[in-house]
């Protein structure tokens, strides 16, 4: 194999794995209460721009940016629920869907009138050069979300399946009314699964910021691919996010490298829906 | 009680009036731009601009006495009416273009259209003007096919995509008589109208010159992830590459380039993204030596774009940069063919702008003056080459108009 394909392969599961980090809040919104939360891209935005405050402001990197991101992030994820989700799950589905999309807008266009549209992008020697392995390199900020990215996963995934406090949210996904009786408030945990999906969303933009541009339509062009992840890997499952993630980031690399860029999305969507065909509930999604 | 519905009447009655008066004492102009979207930090700066322009159009400015408009205040053709810009958004689609298109001429019945950046966008908007027979002037799109439509009410006061290759490939060829290795060049273009356009004609116009472009790569501008378009270049390793990109692909180029440790001996920027402030103060550090086209240069102090720049930059804090200037300039043609017409009659505006004579002194972009040919196109419109030195672009060819010197190869970070 040549060295420059294998350097399509590395970058692709790098990228791959920054994909699942900002998925995994996304799909877990999903799994524990059936909302999508169309704002997801928006929150990675606000996250990225906390980044750069805290770059700009106070000159700390991503070893001060992450918990502060993480920690704003997570408030406004309890916010947006109490304020905001909690009512409108009363409503009809459409209110649901036009509640957190009237929520990313607000979001979108606060941060135009407070930002401006200029793109900010942080020093790009932050974390130092990259590291060179015989002749393939790998880009330290990349290397970093990617180690994150897998880590967040990681520990969400054993928050679900192995302690009291996720099967408690499992209790209320599945049937509320029963978890109530079992002296489980649902609310409550519905209020925890905001803060945890957004607080994860919180350190995956302060990361993503280290080495992609920021500006208010950054959330967009993330959120696609946010979707996308979390439809391929299942909705609701983390693990399936982090699988989707690596395979979309490959195959988008190996595709672009090898046919051209403008097929990339092509080649995805188009496995995107063979899978969705042969398996409706996703790759590793509940059927 | 029929004395109250009669004041009531009468203050009715005076408004209507009132407003009527106001009305004559405005033009409405319409401007269409992306100021939200990916391109929208580009678009606010272009509105800055369009604002400014007003501004100068509205108010006395003895100190710009060259520029037509300047020193007095208002258009004197139409008793001294002041223009008021309608902006609107084009939120980066062309479907969205064409909305507010609609939108301003039906609703805000505003009397000429100005817009709207993007070539794609510029082409549906530009479409519904003419469907409303309403004056459309673009200062700044570059696709060629634009004046090829047999459009009657649209005027493009830009250079065009054929003017940039020849200027690329004079360049080019006098870089290789001095010795620079040309003889591979990949052009990577995003694949909307802008980018597939100018990468057609710049193919086209370096076969007869007999330049080799050995390699294409178009993208989408939108994109997350640039490494495969960079591992690309990077093993094909060409000499020269011309990137035709939106700011945030532009910035996604200069880091993912750094990252993979890969740069050509010359590398061209076909302006647009890569002139934006944003990307100039975000990246400007990772692309020293860059060689990039522009229509503006702010000049020697007391100079005309000059004076115009310091108003700017007083506003804004940061200078003119190419595309913003070309807007401001559509603003002023747009204001002097409103003036001369007189009228606020679309046809008249129509018949204004295709007897506009400005002077290469009259203008405040590089261009050689303003004309318009029987398709709309300025032929007096051209552009100059510069290089990123120090943060900043600087003129380098030709060299009548160079203000630095060139220097290569392209050194990067």
């Amino acid at each position: 194999m040549s060295a420059i394909l294998l350097q399509v392969i590395v970058s692709g599961l790098l990228i791959g794995a920054v994909y699942a980090l900002f998925s995994s809040g996304l799909t877990l919104i999903w799994g524990m209460m059936n909302v999508i939360n169309f704002a997801h891209g928006d929150f990675v935005m606000l996250a990225m721009y906390t980044a750069f405050i805290v770059w700009t402001a106070f000159g700390g990197g991503p070893a001060a940016a992450v918990p502060v991101a993480a920690i704003i992030l997570a408030t406004i994820g309890v916010l947006s629920y109490f304020l905001l989700v909690r009512h409108i799950m009363r409503g009809p589905m459409l209110a649901q869907i036009l509640g957190t999309f009237g929520l990313a807008l607000l979001l979108r266009y606060s941060a135009f009138w407070y930002f401006g549209a200029n793109f900010k992008t942080l020093p790009d020697d932050m974390l130092g050069a990259p590291f060179v392995v015989g002749s393939i390199r790998i880009d330290a900020p990349r290397l970093l979300a990617g180690t994150v990215g897998l880590l967040v996963t990681l520990m969400l995934h054993l928050l679900l399946t192995r302690s009291a406090l996720g099967s408690r949210m499992l209790a209320v996904s599945e049937d509320a009314t029963a978890a109530q009786l079992m002296g489980i408030r649902p609310e409550r945990m519905q209020a925890v699964a905001w803060a945890l999906a957004a607080g994860a969303t919180g350190i995956a933009g302060a990361l993503i910021a280290t080495f992609f541009y920021t500006s208010p339509t950054v959330g967009e062009t993330l959120a696609i691919v946010a979707f996308v992840t979390v439809a391929f890997g299942g909705f609701g499952s983390v693990p399936g996010a982090l699988v989707a993630g690596l395979l979309i980031g490959v195959i988008e690399g190996l595709s672009a490298f090898l046919i051209g860029p403008v097929y990339k999305d092509v080649v995805v969507y188009l496995l995107f829906v063979l899978v969705l065909w042969i398996r409706p509930q996703g790759l590793m999604g509940k059927a | 009680m029929v004395r109250r519905v009669i004041s009531l009447a009468a203050i009715l009655v005076a408004f209507a009036l009132m407003s009527d008066a106001v009305a004559q004492q405005t033009v409405k102009v319409g401007a269409i731009y992306p100021l939200s979207g990916n391109a929208a930090s580009a678009g606010n700066y272009s509105k800055a601009a369009i604002e400014l322009a007003v501004e100068i159009v509205n108010n006395a400015h003895p100190e710009l006495k060259d520029l037509p408009l300047a020193e007095g205040s208002g258009l004197p053709g139409l008793g001294g009416a002041k223009i008021e810009v309608v902006f609107a958004d084009n939120q980066g689609t062309p479907a969205a273009g064409q909305n507010q298109a609609l939108r301003l001429i039906t609703e805000e019945k505003v009397i000429a259209l100005i817009g709207a950046y993007q070539s794609g966008i510029t082409v549906t908007t530009s479409a519904m003007a003419e469907r409303h027979g309403v004056p459309f002037l673009n200062p700044e799109s570059v696709a060629a096919n634009l004046t090829e439509r047999g459009f009657k009410w649209f005027f493009r006061a830009t250079p065009v995509a054929g003017d940039f290759a020849r200027a690329y490939s004079d360049f080019l060829k006098e870089q290789k008589a001095a010795g620079q290795k040309v003889a591979s060049i990949a052009i990577v273009n995003e694949n909307t109208e802008y980018g597939n356009s100018v990468a057609s004609v710049i193919r086209d116009v370096f076969a007869k010159d007999g330049l080799n472009v050995t390699q294409v790569i178009p993208y989408s501008a939108n994109t997350t992830d640039v490494q495969p378009q960079v591992l690309q270049l990077k093993e094909k390793n060409p000499d020269v590459v011309i990137f035709i990109s939106y700011t945030s692909d532009a910035i996604l180029y200069a880091k993912t380039m750094k990252d993979l440790n890969w740069k050509p001996a010359i590398m061209i920027a076909d302006n647009a993204g890569f002139n934006d402030p944003s990307f100039v103060s975000s990246s400007g550090a990772l692309v020293e030596g860059l060689v990039n086209r522009s229509s503006f240069a702010p000049g020697k102090p007391g100079t005309l774009s000059a004076l115009v720049n310091d108003l700017y930059k007083k506003k804004n804090n940061v200078d003119l940069d190419d595309a913003s200037a070309r807007a401001m300039q559509g603003m002023l043609i747009l204001a002097d063919a409103i003036n001369r017409a007189g009228s606020t009659d679309a046809a008249k505006i129509q018949a204004a702008l295709r007897a506009t004579d400005l002077k290469v002194n009259q203008v405040v972009t590089g261009y050689n003056g303003v004309k318009f040919d029987e398709k709309g196109q300025n032929i007096l419109a051209s552009s100059l080459i510069t290089q990123m030195q120090g943060g900043r672009y600087v003129p380098v060819w030709p060299n009548d108009k160079a203000a630095g010197e060139l220097k290569l190869p392209y050194k990067g970070w």
